[in-house]
């Protein structure tokens, strides 16, 4: 139920977001989901894109350091308190939330949100146990 | 291995002898042949005949880079054009380059201290030596040239530069010492892996001799660990004869100084005092067998310390240590010295941090502030903000316990530090002092 993502390290300079954003473009590989972490210094772009593996190459063709690392995508139901009721679960577990953003897509009536913790694994079981519905890799795909 | 044994293990007091009668040869023939000595001897008011011992050089006057650019170009030679066979100059960054004029005997000694030196590390005619420090009028490239001639190893004269095309060489050739300095040598690693999928510690060199420019302990490890061999230090400057002045022994405890053909002195930088054995401080030469242009009480501008105690590999005759900085290298911040390599120290203590790195100075409020620009390593990233922030603040932590002041540490991209092919520039001083 873990999904890949791809992680970018930026210098905080102009047109290296455009230029990371190009080299994935250029070899036709499409963004998914994404989310920047800034410090005034530097920032991390995060993504979820269709062939992490290219996207990964591509990148380190045009001189970026990146790193694919695991996370979680989890189907939250599009009303008011359902993000709420799933980090309740996390939460009551005791287990941190590392950082979390959103899917533009939407898949049925749910919204598509992706999770990082401290701990993947026993935040799966846990969520799974509560009836949460995690989305496969398969599922990113068709999205 | 020894290329000279009954020199390079002389008894103290024979050294001193030979050094002694040298030192009176050299400035006798200075004084008689070079006006510039003869001017600043008499300003000083002594004689060659005052010098009856080695102690009595420091009634001497030193010898300056300001001297020499004042002597430009051949000012300072104490032979005729006619004896001069080759000339060499310095680069010349920060004004008149500096010109070292070598006759056909110059050209033999300095083969000799080269040959001493590789031969020390063990370097024989059966080895093949890729020369990467560059040729022309740098010394470094011929320098090194001649002396592995002169032990009949196979010099392959790659001269600087051209990264893929030496990295070729050393897999065809099957090069098995390479000599350059020790930035180009980091970069020919970082290449070789990264442009083109060869691992550096397949290639079949044993061992490298490392100098002119400023390296530390850690930048050797890196150079060992890379490559899988052993890296050398060699020292040597072109007012005294380029590199071949001073080169490390196997025991890797200091550099043995050719005392035969050089006298060494450290003194206090600020006053000009000579210090006591086993201080720090700034290494002044005289060279006592230059024919072309001898140099007495050169001031180097290199810190070191000098040891005499006996080394491992049996040889008698002096030590430097690691040349720890450049009085002119030295930058002062809000009053505190640094150089350079403290700072290069302490960031390659945290794990899995590259050795490219570049200080850069600004005083925005009148006040000084140090920035050091390290490159962010596919090693040490991570998705997560905090662990890079963890990094950064630690090598902040690092580098203050190292010079004493604060300084901010920003992580750049990789290879957004400029590389060189030559000596790596390392400090970018933007503060508009006047």
């Amino acid at each position: 139920m873990k999904i890949k993502q791809i992680s970018v390290f930026l210098e905080n300079k102009k047109g290296r977001l455009y230029e990371a954003l190009k080299a994935v473009a250029d070899k036709n590989i499409n963004i998914r989901a994404l989310s920047i972490a800034d410090t005034s210094e530097f920032g991390i772009l995060r993504m979820i894109v269709n062939n992490p593996e290219e996207a990964k190459k591509a990148l380190e063709e045009n001189g970026f350091t990146t790193k694919i690392t695991n996370v979680i995508a989890v189907g939250v139901k599009d009303e008011p308190g359902g993000l709420a009721e799933i980090l309740k679960y996390l939460y009551d577990a005791d287990i941190n939330v590392e950082y979390i953003y959103a899917f533009v897509e939407k898949s049925k009536e749910k919204a598509v949100v992706v999770l990082k913790t401290n701990n993947l694994d026993k935040s799966i079981s846990i969520l799974q146990e509560k009836g949460v519905h995690l989305l496969s890799w398969d599922d990113i795909l068709k999205l | 291995m020894f290329w000279n044994k009954e020199i390079e293990c002389m008894d103290e007091e024979k050294l001193r002898e030979l050094q002694l009668k040298k030192l009176k040869e050299v400035v006798k023939r200075v004084y008689e042949r070079v006006p510039f000595y003869k001017k600043k001897f008499d300003e000083k008011g002594i004689k060659p005949e005052d010098i009856k011992t080695l102690d009595d050089i420091k009634y001497l006057p030193f010898t300056s880079k300001m001297d020499m650019r004042e002597a430009y170009p051949f000012g300072l030679f104490a032979e005729p054009l006619s004896e001069i066979v080759e000339v060499h100059t310095s680069s010349g960054t920060t004004g008149k380059p500096v010109v070292a004029g070598y006759t056909r005997k110059d050209i033999e000694l300095w083969a000799e201290l080269i040959a001493r030196s590789l031969t020390m590390i063990g370097v024989t005619k059966d080895d093949i030596i890729q020369i990467a420090y560059g040729y022309g009028l740098f010394t470094g490239g011929l320098g090194f040239h001649y002396g592995a001639q002169k032990i009949g190893a196979t010099v392959v004269p790659a001269s600087a530069g051209n990264t893929r095309r030496q990295i070729e060489l050393m897999k065809d050739f099957g090069t098995t010492v390479i000599a350059c300095t020790p930035s180009y040598a980091l970069y020919l690693a970082e290449y070789a892996k990264e442009e083109m999928g060869i691992d550096p510690s397949a290639l079949k060199l044993k061992k490298g001799s490392f100098g002119a420019e400023m390296w530390t302990e850690e930048m050797r490890k890196e150079i060992e660990k890379r490559f899988g061999i052993e890296a050398y230090n060699v020292y040597g400057l072109t007012e005294i004869i380029g590199p071949g002045v001073a080169h490390e022994c196997p025991a890797k405890n200091g550099l043995h100084i050719w005392e035969d053909h050089f006298l060494v002195e450290i003194i206090d930088p600020e006053t000009g005092e000579t210090l006591p054995e086993g201080q720090e401080g700034e290494l002044v030469i005289t060279s006592l067998s230059r024919e072309g242009m001898p140099m007495i009480r050169f001031r180097t501008r290199d810190i070191t310390t000098l040891h005499r105690e006996k080394c491992d590999c049996g040889r008698t005759l002096a030590r430097i240590e690691r040349i720890k900085g450049r009085s002119d290298d030295m930058i002062k911040v809000r009053g505190v010295m640094i150089f350079p390599y403290q700072i290069e120290q302490a960031i390659l203590e945290v794990q899995g941090v590259e050795p490219h790195y570049q200080i850069v100075l600004t005083r925005p409020h009148y006040l000084d502030e140090i920035e050091v620009q390290v490159e962010m390593s596919k090693e040490v990233f991570s998705d997560d903000v905090k662990t890079i922030e963890n990094l950064r603040k630690k090598l902040e932590k690092r580098v203050e316990e190292a010079v004493g002041v604060r300084v901010k540490v920003t992580l750049v991209e990789p290879k957004s530090i400029p590389r060189s092919e030559g000596k790596a520039k390392r400090i970018i001083d933007k503060r508009n002092l006047k």
